[in-house]
């Protein structure tokens, strides 16, 4: 059930809402319960062909030989393609916002880096002949040694994963980390009562949508190709498509919107470009879905991410220096993690308002499955880190959990790590609902206090010093706000 | 190829088809004839998308052969309404916000439409049981039960009795 907290920052919101909060029917719920929505494997298309791709077996291997004449002279397979076929093979999807390098091919040719890859696709007349003409395909491989923990790829002499980066890790402007600054935290801790260091680990999640991903490319009579498709970026992917098959966007029309399930897990553009490439080559429609093993097993999932965070905290509750260590494991092509990274550093020290603050995210290439969005990724494992750290943080100095949140959350105007001030923080207002809620009382002061700027400032409290005004050649040392400052005795 | 004859009810109407053998009842529902409400989230019997009811039964079409539906009644979400009257589960879901993504809601309804034609009166047991089968990846399992369990008119007695059980 939806309970609206209508007492928090009553003044700042204009309650005279026509939509918000009142129910109304989903636009699309008719066509749910009469099973008259037309999701993209629901378009019948006469003549159509089916493709179905060849994948590595192995997580690392070099590519010695591949051979496809016995399936070639199956009857009902109409084309094999290879990586030769694809027009602009090597490719990575956020090219498309002038990040590369470009890493990861759309057939594998050289080398394959994980498990379930495809090489060849087959095209054939049946959905059952392109299976079995695809078993028909021999690849000769040499195995190499694979790597499926971020740091042990990290480690020196680690065997080199992706060479188009030429290292096991994304490079941030040269470095192997993307940093965030603030404060000095070497001092914090040496200042801080106590300091501890814990490990979180964070498995891949499959997002496992009950449709798994699929597109059927049709020739169109006006040059074009039409693409039923349920990736969850449509122009996105229509881009992404145009740039490996080197064809100007107006030559693809994308016609999608209807997703069964995603979660982030349908934005790779994984199928559209195979079977778009089939229907140019062979003139006919062109229907490539993933099993649902292949879904499983080469469906990108929510990348694992390993985080360390050493935290100095004093015996008041107040925490005055959090470092954080996050390795994401992008596994074998880059997709979307070196963003996710980025999302993850900038979310350091989570909610909190910390004076010294230091993380350093990595982005790393492992042999595992390509991982990619879903739901908050980048920030999410962080979350799950940060906040098992804030309960045992609570626990060590004696501190109700809810009354050591509100204590350390950020206030409007509070510096962030990152350099930006807050704004319409209400971290404070969901803690207190929540205590509400659950029934779990927290002390008054507590209650009293608020996410706004001064919020939780009594006159009986010293007042804050000023800002720090930034040396030369130093990091500008944020302030922080009068209200933080206040609610923690001053100190800064 | 040999092609095998099947006769049938679909949706209450006299249907005929020769399908290859081993073909399976979604394949003919959704290739051949175009009944597209039954989904294809698997193939190998876990998800439940393509629920439809075999004589009354609610079965996954996708491991169920074609041939083997000789003679017998197939009900699927394209039979539920009564000419433009929904049925009463098709308005409860859209009433209780039963669907998100809408690939497993058909599944859901022929799963609810077996449990409610045998047991008018289910508990939320009852409800949770019938449509242990069919998964919703989007997590709305609570307003689904809530549709089925307002459908049946039971929604309140069905909860409590279920919970004091």
């Amino acid at each position: 059930m939806i309970r609206f907290k209508k007492d928090a920052f009553a003044d700042e919101r204009n309650d005279d809402l026509k939509e918000v909060g009142v129910t109304r029917q989903r636009s699309d719920a008719q066509g749910h319960v009469t099973g008259r929505t037309t999701f993209y494997d629901d378009h019948k298309v006469p003549g159509m062909l089916h493709l179905r791709p060849v994948r590595s077996p192995h997580h690392h291997a070099r590519i010695r030989s591949i051979d496809t004449t016995e399936a070639e002279r199956m009857p009902g397979v109409v084309r094999i393609l290879r990586a030769g076929d694809v027009p602009r093979n090597i490719y990575t999807v956020l090219e498309l916002i002038g990040i590369g390098p470009a890493d990861e091919p759309a057939l594998a040719f050289d080398k394959v880096r994980y498990k379930g890859e495809p090489i060849v696709a087959v095209i054939a007349d049946t959905m059952e002949t392109a299976t079995i003409a695809a078993s028909k395909v021999r690849i000769d491989y040499d195995p190499l040694p694979a790597v499926f923990d971020v740091e042990e790829a990290m480690a020196p002499g680690a065997p080199l994963i992706n060479e188009y980066h030429g290292n096991n890790w994304y490079s941030y402007d040269g470095k192997d980390h993307q940093p965030v600054r603030m404060g000095d935290v070497e001092r914090g801790f040496a200042d801080a009562d106590h300091v501890i260091e814990e490990r979180y680990q964070m498995s891949p999640i499959e997002h496992a949508p009950t449709e798994t991903q699929g597109s059927i490319a049709v020739p169109d009579t006006d040059g074009r190709i039409t693409v039923y498709t349920n990736t969850q970026g449509l122009f996105f992917s229509l881009d992404v498509t145009a740039l490996i098959l080197q064809v100007p966007s107006n030559k693809l029309h994308f016609i999608g919107g209807t997703v069964g399930g995603g979660f982030g897990g349908k934005v790779d553009s994984l199928v559209e470009p195979l079977s778009i490439l089939g229907a140019m080559l062979t003139g006919k429609p062109v229907r490539y879905l993933l099993t649902r093993e292949e879904e499983m097993q080469a469906g990108p999932p929510r990348g694992a991410e390993r985080i360390y965070i050493k935290d100095g905290v004093m015996n008041d509750g107040r925490i005055v220096a959090r470092k954080m260590r996050i390795y994401v494991d992008a596994g074998a092509y880059s997709r979307l993690t070196p963003y996710g990274a980025v999302k993850a550093a900038a979310h350091c020290p989570g909610p909190y308002t910390i004076p010294n603050v230091l993380c350093e995210a990595r982005c790393v290439y492992t042999n595992r499955t390509p991982g990619t969005a879903m739901r908050g990724f980048g920030v999410t494992a962080s979350d799950f880190a940060l906040e098992i750290q804030m309960d045992k943080l609570a626990r060590l100095v004696g501190m109700d959990p809810m009354e050591f949140r509100i204590l350390n959350a950020y206030r409007d105007g509070d510096m962030k790590a990152h350099g930006k001030r807050t704004s319409g923080a209400a971290l404070i207002e969901c803690v207190q609902a929540a205590s509400e809620m659950a029934n779990w009382p927290i002390g008054e002061k507590y209650k009293a206090m608020s996410s706004r700027q001064g919020g939780g400032w009594s006159p009986s409290d010293p007042p804050a010093p000023p800002p720090q005004q930034p040396s030369a050649g130093q990091p500008a040392r944020p302030a922080v706000s009068s209200r933080y400052a206040s609610i923690f005795g001053g100190r800064n | 190829m040999t092609l095998t004859p099947v006769q049938f009810r679909l949706n209450g109407e006299e249907k005929a088809e020769f399908v290859p053998s081993g073909t399976t009842l979604i394949a003919m529902l959704r290739e051949k004839i175009g009944i597209t409400s039954p989904k294809i989230g698997c193939y190998q019997g876990a998800c439940g998308a393509c629920t439809v009811l075999v004589d009354g039964e609610p079965q996954v079409a996708c491991l169920t052969l074609a041939e083997t539906c000789e003679g017998k009644s197939i009900e699927t979400v394209e039979g539920l309404p009564k000419g433009t009257e929904f049925h009463a589960l098709q308005r409860a879901f859209m009433e209780n916000y039963a669907a998100q993504c809408g690939f497993c809601t058909s599944g859901m309804l022929m799963s609810a439409k077996a449990l409610l034609d045998k047991n008018p009166n289910p508990t939320r047991e009852d409800v949770i049981d019938a449509i242990c089968g069919n998964i919703c990846r989007c997590t709305g399992y609570e307003p689904i039960i809530n549709a089925i369990l307002a459908a049946a008119g039971n929604r309140g007695p069905g909860r409590s009795s279920s919970r004091s059980a």
